[in-house]
């Protein structure tokens, strides 16, 4: 009997050496991924809401996990990288509440008719259950705060401004900017400025293009920033968050050309048949024929400019006409003599003109173009006899603005980026890539067509979290040539896109 | 001598266990301590492994019971993503019931029940390969009545045919995103149970001379059919754009493949036996895993296996140390039938090499207790599975598997 016991107890030995199967290297050991020069045990990211996960016109909690910087800490994971916290909504529905008012809307879901026709983006039903004061103060390794310009991180109070930050905030005095350094991190990533030229954009230019003022108290929301205010705030950004860390990512602005909140709607929107066309036509004809010519002979604006402002359907598809408030404001000199207008149709075509291949007309102009907002006045129709408003088009003036911006900041984003040894993202190119030719994964091709593109989401701006999973990798790289690191980047198809659900 | 025998187990505790895709070679705790090995062996196992041995059983009635614990696990990592994963799969119980009966000197009746075919994986929900596989249960018993007739002492045939009755349960998450509102992958879950088939076994045993058996079995296909199992899907967008309902009912074919061995033992210096077994099983049967829902607007899931036919060298030992203890080891090489760009991780079988050993202990001179151990060990391999299509596209699945295996077993045999 002896015997028998110490054969069993040979035989369990034998089962009991190897019980779970182990790789050679394995992934989850120690060493085998490395940081390089960089520490990545305490990562604090630092942005707007790109940065904070946003997506679909609000802020939840499946988009914060799939953040890039949650995406990237999950990474960092595998090479020393530490707990990685959030300033987590309370569900995924998406609003705000503030005082017990909703001040920001859910998110966009992707419905459809009962047959599956007819998908188009609309705000989820529901009452939102985050409000301001029931937040959890900071601060967080994830301090992107949607809304934010670069400007807004250094100003101490924002809070009471922005209930995003507020919802946050370590106290009524404290700053973005002060509440991320708080947390000593030792590495970091900074991705400010798209609001700076975003809101003069998506609101097609309704706003002022501010270069020059060097005063961001005086600017209003739609404003276009200040070059030399972004470079002096975003500096002292780097500086601040560099100080103790072993190293960080900077990553530039993106042009407004890349995201399918202005290349989904197309410049020609409005279909006419040939009667309609004319019968349109004859209505312009004074203007084209009398009043624009008169007005070149009276100086009021050049032949160019009355050239460009000449309005012209024909049968099929035809640009809209639109209010461009770059052009000469011609509504008071048309209500004097000779013209003697009326003061309505002065104004009419006060700055009027076509639209034309070089505009990029809005996502939300499409529930406007074409409809006939005066139920008695069946020739009303917008585009067509009424100008599409200014806000819905931003023209190719205005996108010089835009871009000129964007190249101001990005020039400083680069420069500081070499200048403090930083990992520098060229977010620009990446998104003009996925724009132009998308870029392939495995699996698929992601680009930037709306709905159906896969890197961005229902409002047309931010990214979807496959397309900020894209985003995570761009920055993944750049940190691992920069430091001398191996962190591994993630499968881009494993994340999610748009969600689909009707109300 | 005691040290002896101890290093004997050892030494000749090489190597055995799973074969495969989802053929689970534990038909019996004497056969197993040999490497499975049977085919030319008589003992009270020999109703699976040759039904022509039970005729040369020296006993009026022979019962042989017993059952294994299957503790497998496979572990995943893909080293470009950092991802990585484990199974925690319920440990497996494989069983077998003989009993064979010498009504005379050259006729013998016999009852068998085992489980040839089966796998349980289970992987952590939502996974990174999920959307192949969450957690699968397959399950057969095999139910075999038996004649066998001895035309002389060197030569005898048996066989019998073969009533199978199996369970599928398999959990898999419809894409690698697809997830409701609140982050919730959808997910499918097929369920059959009670699937019925038939099939038979044949072999043949031969003896030349008193101290060799040649042997030859063959146990043919046997398709389960599973018609009409229940189809689950659950976390669906609430979106007529993705219309699954929640349940559906669905058709769905597994073959249990074919299996042919050959073999030939060999008894030597009074107390020791050495046995080889040759198997060929014909997996190229299992092209495609195709399920077929009823609900129209569901597309039907085709699967790509593919498998080959593959080869299993089994390799067994037995010394009758002592009245008491009869000692026993051997070693296996099972093929894998997965082919390269096929390696699914349901079934994440590659090369292995199986180590065996185990003993009887005579009790008295009508009982007997079995028991057995394997070892199977698979080398690490860099692995993929490239015919899973999202949106007319191939995604290819990849990374590094490390499998392993151990099945303690334990048997009681009753001879009258």
């Amino acid at each position: 009997m002896k015997n028998t016991i110490k054969i069993f107890a040979g035989l369990i030995a034998i089962g009991l050496v190897s019980c779970d199967p182990e790789f050679e290297n394995p992934v989850d050991e120690n060493g085998f991924y490395t940081s390089g020069d960089a520490n990545l045990t305490n990562y604090v990211a630092v942005g707007n809401s790109l940065t904070a996960g946003y997506a679909d016109g609000a802020l939840y909690i499946t988009g914060q996990e799939n953040s890039y910087p949650n995406i990237m800490a999950q990474q960092f994971a595998l090479a020393g990288g530490g707990e990685f916290t959030q300033p987590l909504m309370n569900d995924n529905i998406g609003g705000l509440l503030a005082g017990g008012q909703q001040v920001f809307p859910n998110r966009f879901v992707l419905s459809a008719d009962a047959d599956g026709s007819n998908p188009s983006p609309v705000r989820l039903e529901g009452t939102p259950t985050t409000s301001v004061e029931n937040s959890a103060a900071g601060p967080f390794n994830n301090m992107g705060v949607p809304g934010a310009k670069v400007f807004h991180l250094n100003a101490n109070g924002y809070g009471s401004l922005n209930p995003w930050y507020g919802r946050f905030q370590t106290s009524q005095s404290a700053s973005v900017i002060e509440d991320a350094a708080s947390l000593n991190p030792t590495f970091f990533s900074l991705w400010i400025g798209n609001n700076d030229i975003l809101g003069y954009a998506t609101n097609g230019g309704d706003g002022v293009d501010q270069t020059g003022n060097f005063d961001p108290s005086t600017y209003g929301p739609n404003d276009i920033t200040d070059p030399n205010v972004f470079a002096a705030a975003y500096s002292a950004q780097v500086s601040a968050l560099s100080a103790g860390a072993s190293g960080g990512v900077l990553v530039n602005i993106p042009d407004v050309t890349s995201i399918p909140y202005f290349t989904t709607v197309p410049a020609k929107s409005i279909p006419l048949d040939a009667a309609t066309a004319g019968a349109v036509n004859a209505q312009f004809a004074q203007y084209n024929d009398v009043i624009l010519p008169t007005l070149v002979t009276f100086g009021v604006i050049t032949p160019e400019e009355a050239e460009a402002r000449k309005i012209n359907f024909s049968a099929g598809v035809n640009f809209p006409i639109m209010t461009d408030d770059d052009l000469t404001d011609v509504s008071l000199v048309l209500q004097g003599p000779p013209a003697n207008l009326p003061p309505a149709l002065a104004n009419l075509l006060g700055q009027l003109r076509q639209a034309n291949e070089s505009d990029l007309v809005v996502l939300t102009a499409a529930s406007v173009l074409g409809t006939q907002p005066d139920p008695s006045n069946p020739l009303g129709i917008i585009g067509v006899s009424i100008p599409l408003e200014d806000q819905f088009i931003l023209t190719a003036v205005e996108q010089g603005r835009v871009s000129a911006a964007a190249s101001a900041y990005n020039a400083t984003i680069s420069g500081l980026a070499s200048a403090n040894g930083l990992a520098f993202v060229d977010a620009r190119s990446a998104l003009a890539d996925v724009a132009a030719n998308g870029v392939s994964y495995n699996g698929g091709v992601l680009t930037s067509t709306f709905v159906t593109g896969g890197a961005f989401s229902l409002d047309g701006v931010h990214p979807t979290a496959r397309g900020y999973a894209f985003t995570a990798n761009l920055i993944i790289k750049e940190l691992n040539r920069t430091y001398g690191a191996t962190i591994p980047m993630v499968e881009i198809g494993n994340y999610p896109t748009i969600t689909l659900a009707n109300n | 001598m005691k040290k002896v025998l101890l290093l004997a187990v050892f030494t000749l505790a090489t190597a055995v266990m799973y074969a495969g895709g989802y053929r689970v070679s534990l038909q019996g705790n004497k056969s197993l301590a040999m490497g499975h090995t049977g085919v030319a062996v008589v003992n009270s196992e020999s109703l699976f492994f040759n039904p022509a041995g039970i005729v040369y059983l020296e006993n009026k009635l022979s019962i042989s019971g017993g059952a294994f614990g299957v503790f497998s696990n496979v572990a995943y990592q893909n080293e470009s993503t950092g991802v990585s994963a484990r199974t925690d799969s319920p440990v497996g119980t494989p069983f077998y019931v003989y009993a064979s009966y010498q009504a005379t000197d050259w006729l013998a009746f016999g009852l068998a029940a085992y489980t040839p075919y089966g796998s349980s994986v289970e992987y952590e929900d939502d996974w990174a390969g999920s959307h192949l596989v969450n957690n699968i249960d397959l399950a057969a018993i095999y139910i075999q009545p038996t004649v066998a007739i001895k035309v002389n002492e060197h030569l005898s045939f048996g066989g019998g045919p073969i009533y199978v009755t199996g369970s599928v349960n398999f959990n898999r998450n419809l894409s690698r995103s697809l997830s409701d509102l609140d982050g919730n992958r959808s997910e499918v879950t097929i369920d059959a149970t009670g699937i019925n088939a038939w099939g038979f076994t044949v072999g043949t045993m031969f003896k030349p001379t008193k101290n060799i058996t040649i042997g030859a079995n063959y146990r043919s296909e046997i398709k389960m059919n599973a018609e009409g199992g229940d189809a689950t899907f659950e976390n669906i967008p609430d979106s007529p754009l993705t219309p699954f309902p929640d349940s559906t009912e669905f058709d769905a074919t597994l073959p249990l493949p074919a299996e042919m061995t050959v073999g030939i033992s060999y008894q030597f210096c009074e107390k020791w036996l050495f046995a080889f077994d040759y198997n060929r099983a014909f997996w190229d049967v299992y092209d495609s895993l195709d399920i077929d829902f009823a609900d129209e607007s569901i597309p039907d899931s085709k699967n790509a296996r593919n498998y080959k036919n593959a080869s299993i060298y089994r390799f067994g030992l037995q010394y009758d140390a002592t009245k008491m203890f009869t000692l026993r080891a051997g070693y296996y090489f099972d093929e894998s039938p997965v082919q390269s760009g096929y390696f699914a991780p349901e079934t994440p079988r590659n090369d292995s090499n199986g180590y065996t050993a185990g003993l009887t202990f005579n009790v008295s001179d009508s009982f007997q207790i079995d028991a057995s151990f394997l070892y199977i060990h698979f080398k690490e391999i860099d692995a993929s599975y490239d015919y899973y299509i999202e949106s007319g596209q191939s995604a290819p699945f990849s990374g590094k598997y490390k499998s392993n295996a151990f099945v303690p077993g334990l048997g009681v045999t009753y001879k009258m």
